[in-house]
């Protein structure tokens, strides 16, 4: 065999897991406690993961506060806020499953709110019918992250390798058999070999200029997925979250939880009108997602914005101190960051990026790839939340999805398959490839195309879409993918923590989903969910059928439908049934 | 090229458009390596109600690409960016320029830890200590209860409040005990009390971690000086409600003149 070009290290395990969110870690929970070695990759240092940053609470139907919440009401509400492009088996599991999930974590010691009971609390969030998000004030992402990472590394045969980006799956024979990747710290390459390899690196909103997502953001695994052949779906479901901040423009992006409006706060125009009165009477304020981020940008259009081009989110009805239990840390972030006290005066918000439907296409029970030896579970993954996600329902996702996934890879190794050796060749093409920034002493600055790149998507695919703008769009994607050949680091060639050399490697990642969203959008002639176009304003029953999937071919991106898996009528009842309004709360 | 009039009109939404800067600040940031470092001045264009940490980033995205620093979330729930500004330890993405009118800002990295580059510094000796502290452990009961668990509100709210630690090792960073006298051999920290009270402190925990903490964890090494509870973004009361009581529990166990003739009189 030839020599490698680059010296690198080796770290071969059972099974390695890429990101180290709620769905990797509970992943490599259930991988380790199968018996298996597992190595965990992670961008950056273990616990700051973008799951962190989840506030409202995990959805599970555990009728603590609400007696008549059961699965099927829970996956009815999904599906329906999905507007039925959900994959209604993932669903259904995911239904099924989180109360166990969510109760397995308290028993690793995660702490909840409780009701005066003594049960885990629930909070009402959009667009389901009962009070059904477990929270703990709003910080429930971190209490998930922290509950497990503590877990974790009291694991056994659990390695951990922090600040650590993988650049390129290792694919040989149609199957996965590691990964390349450089560490932050010192510019080390390192080669992971696994028998299986669970993906479950999180979303894309770094596309975005205004985007509610973390530096980690952007999009790598779909893309590393998707250089290595596999199916990624539904790539135009990117879902605006209605509360950002907008003001000052310094801030602008970061998350307002829907608990507040799950805790009673009221969206209201410039002219003092409870406007989702207009858009959606019955559940106004706690209408879904999407839903809510039109009517905001409806009225912004309609020149009854705020101030600054959005809207008041105002909670200041309530008392004090019950926001201030409820609501810590928005109270902390709107007096340190805005000089606001919304205990006295309303917050300004406007649509922010903030989650991706879109991402990997998984198989529901295991979440194996159309790679083999790949597994998916989180936000890369694809599937569970349709056209539009409900608050809530991704917490659950990452530790319903994780296990699932983690238990598919273990199963995958467990079934005496050796690990393969892959080649040579193919570890250099990789490593050529993520040292190549670096040897380009004038290429461009990275910076300025991630720029330029979101400017593009905050401009031509927005809530509202259109023909014209999408290819303006997609013409303008293609234009930075030939830039991106010849990017530089903007600055110093030196491996040690060289941010730009890790800019220049995460925009590569940012334009192969942003071409994804512009493909399937425009191939998507109707309005669904998150998905809304101006030209075509109708839902389309005959688009509900399919799902819009990207592959590669050669060196193009490739767009397709693929029919879905029809609903059986017995779960079409389910989804259709009436459920009753009419209960006592038990908070 | 010909565009069509509505490729033209600008539809980037408004409240997403780029914004006018308000005038410049002297951002004085610490470049270098464990080699040694110095200062370097950058003038950084301001936006209203813009952080430390834009600025820090301003720089790395329009004057050097490889200025190293640390951060995820910008929104204070991550707790990566961790640095010194005007020789106080904070998070950057909660310190906003405005606080430091008609002055130069200066940001270095966190004193505590060894430097990697730049601003970014090398923790990872507290994912070690981190380790070394048993896990959260109901009893075997509790464990095989098929019920969910019964537990009051009051129960938890002591708990709670270590559970908002965002680990940014600020606590870390100014704790005299590491930061003066270098001896992470004889302390975990701050951060690591609030972790320890936290379990201590759970209603359904049983482990007994007092002697770790008068051994290796060595809570007496901490004097109250309370500089941790002052640099704490979460505003935890780290000495009042973690260590003081830790130090207590403690002293009970061993210090007690009671349980020590009890001990010498079951031999142990």
């Amino acid at each position: 065999m030839a020599t490698p070009i680059v010296n690198h290290d080796e770290v071969t395990s059972d099974i390695l897991v890429i990101g180290a969110g709620g769905a990797g870690m509970r992943g490599a929970i259930a991988a380790s406690d199968a018996g298996l070695k597992v190595a965990v990759v992670c961008k950056s240092l273990l616990g700051k993961a973008h799951t962190v940053m989840a506030e409202g609470g995990m959805a599970a139907a555990l009728a603590n506060v609400a007696k008549p919440d059961s699965w099927k009401t829970h996956f009815s509400d999904t599906m329906k806020g999905g507007k039925l492009l959900n994959n209604w088996r993932m669903a259904e599991i995911h239904a099924k499953e989180a109360p166990e999930r969510v109760l397995e974590l308290e028993r690793w010691g995660a702490v909840f709110d409780r009701t005066t009971k003594g049960l885990i609390h629930q909070r009402s969030f959009g667009g389901h019918t009962y009070p059904r998000l477990a929270h703990i004030g709003d910080r429930t992402g971190l209490e998930l992250i922290r509950s497990l990472q503590d877990h974790l590394v009291h694991q056994p045969n659990v390695d951990v390798h922090m600040e650590t980006t993988v650049t390129r799956l290792l694919v040989s024979e149609g199957r996965v058999w590691g990964a390349l990747a450089y560490r932050r710290q010192d510019g080390g390459l390192v080669v992971f070999k696994a028998k299986s390899v669970l993906l479950a690196s999180g979303g894309l909103g770094k596309i975005y200029r205004v985007t509610s997502n973390s530096w980690e953001s952007t999009g790598d695994g779909t893309a590393i997925a998707y250089q290595a052949g596999a199916t990624v779906q539904d790539c135009e479901m990117v879902q605006f979250h209605p509360t950002g901040m907008v003001w000052p423009a310094g801030v602008r992006g970061i998350l307002v939880t829907e608990g507040v409006r799950g805790e009673g706060g009221f969206l209201r125009n410039a002219e003092g009108e409870r406007f989702m009165e207009r858009y959606d009477p019955e559940r106004m304020e706690l209408s879904t997602r999407d839903v809510v981020a039109r009517a905001i940008n409806q009225e912004v259009l309609e020149g009854r914005g705020s101030p600054h081009g959005g809207a008041f989110l105002d909670i200041s009805h309530k008392p004090a101190d019950y926001i201030l239990r409820r609501l810590p840390s928005m109270y902390e972030q709107f007096h340190t960051l805005a000089d606001i006290d919304i205990t006295k005066e309303p917050m300004e918000v406007a649509p922010t990026i903030h989650y991706a439907m879109s991402g990997v296409r998984v198989e529901p029970e295991n979440g194996a790839t159309t790679i083999e030896g790949l597994f998916a579970a989180g936000e890369v993954a694809c599937g569970l939340h349709g056209a539009n996600r409900l608050g809530g329902n991704s917490l659950s996702d990452l530790l319903v999805f994780g296990k699932r996934a983690g238990d598919g890879a273990v199963a995958y190794a467990s079934d005496g398959r050796k690990a393969l050796s892959g080649s040579d060749g193919e570890v250099d093409r990789a490593i050529e490839h993520t040292l190549a920034p670096l040897g380009r002493e004038d290429g461009e600055n990275p910076y300025t195309i991630h720029a330029e790149l979101q400017d593009t998507l905050t401009r031509f695919a927005p809530i509202i879409r259109e023909e014209s703008g999408l290819r303006t769009g997609l013409g303008k994607v293609k234009e930075l993918q030939e830039r991106v050949r010849k990017v530089g680091t903007g600055g110093g060639s030196g491996r040690a923590f060289n941010p730009g050399w890790h800019a220049a490697l995460d925009v590569e990642s940012m334009v192969d989903n942003a071409e994804g969203v512009f493909l399937c959008a425009l191939e998507r002639r109707e309005s669904r969910g998150a998905h809304t176009r101006l030209d075509y304003p109708e839902l389309d029953e005959e688009l509900g059928k399919v799902n819009f999937v990207v592959r590669r071919e050669e060196d193009d991106m490739k767009v397709d439908s693929v029919a879905k898996e029809p609903i059986p009528p017995e779960y079409l009842e389910i989804i259709n049934a009436e459920y009753t309004k009419d209960f006592v709360r038990e908070d | 090229m010909a565009t069509s009039v509505e490729t033209d009109k600008d539809t980037t939404p408004v409240h997403a458009r780029p914004v006018e800067s308000t005038g410049t600040v002297r951002l004085n940031i610490w470049r270098g390596d464990e080699k040694g470092g110095e200062m370097v001045g950058y003038d950084v264009p301001v936006q209203e109600g813009m952080v430390v940490l834009d600025a820090v980033l301003w720089v790395q995205q329009h004057v050097d690409g490889d200025l190293a620093v640390r951060w995820n979330c910008k929104a204070a729930k991550c707790g990566s960016c961790s640095a010194e500004i005007n020789g106080f330890p904070r998070l950057m993405c909660k310190t906003r320029l405005s606080g430091y009118a008609e002055s130069e800002i200066s940001v270095r990295p966190m004193h505590t830890f060894p430097v990697v580059k730049d601003l970014v510094t090398d923790v990872s000796w507290n994912y070690e200590v981190n380790k070394r502290i048993p896990k959260f452990t109901p009893s075997e009961k509790d464990l095989q209860d098929p019920e969910p668990w019964n537990i009051q509100q009051e129960d938890v709210e002591r708990s709670i409040e270590f559970r908002k630690c965002i680990e940014c090792f600020l606590c870390q960073d100014v704790c005299h005990v590491l930061r003066n006298h270098g001896r992470k051999d004889a302390f975990f920290g701050p951060r690591f009390m609030a972790r320890v009270a936290s379990l201590e402190m759970h209603p359904k925990d049983t482990a007994d971690r007092r002697p770790l903490l008068k051994g290796e964890a060595g809570v007496n090494m901490c004097n109250i000086t309370k500089c941790c509870t002052e640099v704490c973004p979460e505003h935890i009361h780290i000495t009042d409600n973690a260590i003081i009581p830790l130090k207590e529990r403690t002293a009970d166990l061993y210090f007690d003149p009671v349980r020590w003739l009890g001990r010498k009189i079951q031999g142990k």
